[in-house]
């Protein structure tokens, strides 16, 4: 198999042509090892640089390489959280999330960059520079996982895992072209994610296709002991096979599909799909989400005050970035004004606010009962439909810069994806079609638990849409 | 709205250092936030419980049975500072 042909597998392809001694595990790792190692687009913080001495391709993913996002505690391994106040930091302990995924075979390709502490929808947040978007590379990959999105969409890794607290896997996954899942909250452990928002942080897969997303999860998901809040899943993740959507009901929330600041293109790839869908046997209803239009005034009280006390351990004693000064507390002051970035900043002081004495309820509290609402809504929505479809993001990719000036308007980024965060469901994007050139994704969002219906209609989609994932330059380099 | 005396304030219990000019950027940046979050002022939502965790979990603890924890020189290897098996750090008094 030549080095092109090998580069162009599928993890769920490569995993099988390993058992079957076609290629060879060490091979992949060295094919993808220099790919990443020569990545101009800054996605990779870290490298490995040989090959593991144990190298499992035996087990089921076969030492397929994986990349990994920075904000995974990886064991003797830079994890920085995109963040200068995790300079040089090398945790003790592996994530439990990136631990089930070596034991399954996976071998650690590198870490990748994100927006710091995974504040942000441009990767521009991070303190080791931006990453470029491979379809156009004037443009942002989105965020925060943005690293781990434009490694699998260039190439330089077949697969790789990142986090979505509002919207970070799916997001970057639809302005990069490729497969981003958000699973229901609770079945990955977050034992080892260096924590921004408790409540709402998920680990999950990017992937070039629906089944390999099915199949990293499959290995990604399980109880943990070292996390309370990780239940595992109820039922097997089993490989998609659907290629129809006879009497799927798809529900359109009208709240949500007629956002301000949806672009036109982004709206006809959208609907584009919708026929498509139709097309398979689906049937599509208007369906109402009344709240979740406020969904991310609720998110940016809730995230900032989770954050805000999450990165209180961030004070220079036990490990990171210290600004030496003459007493503790402005050693605690110093070293945190040094070693946070503008965008961190500004959540720990909204999240501080929010929840200090005499605004507590009025923020706090009452986002927390918007979020009831929100969840309310989305279950009463699904004893009608099978999932909610909406535009993954509202806009393609945006130039750098465009938008770090207004805080703001980066975070309406998150306007679809954030209330599946607050509900605690679980939501996919696929690519389905391309705008001024640049890649449109579709969300579908499901009842807690039914990873294996998204990933089964998602398949089918993905199959009708046939949507080529290479980005040009890839395609010309190929 | 939120003023730049209100985010010092806020600074001071975040144990945030903030220059002038960093005060009086956030205090802008702040307030356009704090208006979009003000949208759910508009709610009524007598009677609804809050959330603070989505996925019911019943006891979700652990067998109670020791087990090996961090030894004491990989706990403190990532420190900027150590002193006679511990963390160092300057004095709470100034000077």
């Amino acid at each position: 198999m030549d080095v092109s042909e090998l580069l162009s597998l599928t993890a769920a392809q490569a995993t099988a042509a390993i058992e079957r001694g076609d290629l060879d595990a060490a091979e992949l790792f060295a094919a993808y090892r220099s790919r990443a190692a020569d990545d101009d687009l800054n996605a990779f913080t870290w490298v490995a640089e040989d090959l593991p001495e144990d190298l499992h391709s035996d087990a089921p993913l076969r030492g397929v390489p994986l990349a990994v996002k920075d904000l995974f505690c990886t064991e003797g391994v830079p994890s920085q959280a995109g963040s200068k106040i995790l300079e040089g930091y090398l945790p003790p302990y592996t994530a439990t999330s990136v631990r089930r995924l070596q034991d399954a075979g996976a071998t650690l390709l590198g870490k990748t960059n994100q927006d710091e502490f995974a504040m942000g929808s441009s990767n521009e947040n991070s303190a080791y520079g931006p990453v470029l978007n491979p379809w156009d590379r004037t443009r942002v990959p989105g965020g925060s996982s943005g690293g781990s999105a434009a490694a699998v969409a260039a190439g330089l890794a077949p697969w790789a895992l990142g986090t979505d607290t509002g919207g970070s896997i799916r997001q970057p996954a639809a302005l990069c072209g490729i497969v981003g899942l958000k699973p229901t909250y609770g079945t990955v452990s977050r034992y080892g994610m260096i924590a921004f928002a408790s409540s709402l942080d998920q680990a999950g897969p990017f992937t070039r296709d629906v089944t390999d997303a099915a199949l990293l999860y499959r290995h990604l998901t399980g109880t943990d002991p070292m996390d309370s809040t990780a239940v595992g899943h109820p039922e097997e993740i089993v490989l998609p096979t659907a290629e129809r959507l006879d009497g799927v009901r798809l529900g359109v929330p009208a709240e949500l599909s007629t956002g301000e600041g949806v672009e036109p293109g982004v709206l006809a790839a959208f609907e584009a799909s919708l026929e498509t869908a139709r097309s398979l046997g689906a049937t599509i209803e208007t369906c109402h989400l009344p709240t979740a239009a406020l969904g991310l005034s609720a998110y940016y009280v809730l995230a900032p005050a989770e954050a805000s006390s999450n990165l209180s351990r961030y004070d220079g004693v036990r490990y990171g970035l210290r600004t030496p000064a003459d007493d503790l507390v402005s050693m605690y002051t110093d070293t945190r004004h040094d070693g946070f970035g503008d965008e961190v900043k500004r959540r720990i002081l909204i999240g501080t606010y929010a929840l200090s004495s005499g605004y507590y309820d009025a923020y706090y509290g009452r986002a927390q009962k918007v979020r009831t609402l929100i969840a309310r809504e989305f279950a009463s929505v699904f004893q009608n439909v099978d999932f909610v479809v909406t535009p993954t993001s509202p806009t393609v990719a945006f130039k750098l810069g465009s938008l770090t000036a207004d805080p703001l308007a980066m975070y309406l980024n998150d306007f679809f994806t954030v209330p599946m965060s607050l509900a605690g469901i679980p939501a996919i994007s696929i690519p389905c079609g391309l705008s001024e050139g640049l890649p449109v994704g579709l969300q579908l969002a499901g009842a807690a638990f039914s990873e294996n219906r998204i990933l089964d209609a998602a398949h089918a989609l993905e199959r009708a849409l046939a949507f080529d994932g290479s980005p040009p330059r890839t395609r010309e380099a190929a | 709205m939120i003023d730049p005396a209100e985010v010092l304030h806020v600074a001071r219990l975040s144990r945030l250092k903030l220059t002038d000019e960093e005060t009086e950027r956030m205090a802008g940046e702040l307030s356009s936030i704090l208006d979009h979050i003000a949208k759910i002022s508009e709610l009524d939502l007598e009677g609804v419980p809050p959330t603070s965790h989505v996925v019911e979990v019943e006891q979700g603890l652990r067998p109670d049975v020791p087990g090996p924890c961090l030894p004491r020189d990989v706990a403190l290897a990532q420190a900027p500072a150590v002193q006679d098996g511990g963390f160092l750090v300057p004095s709470p008094q100034a000077g």
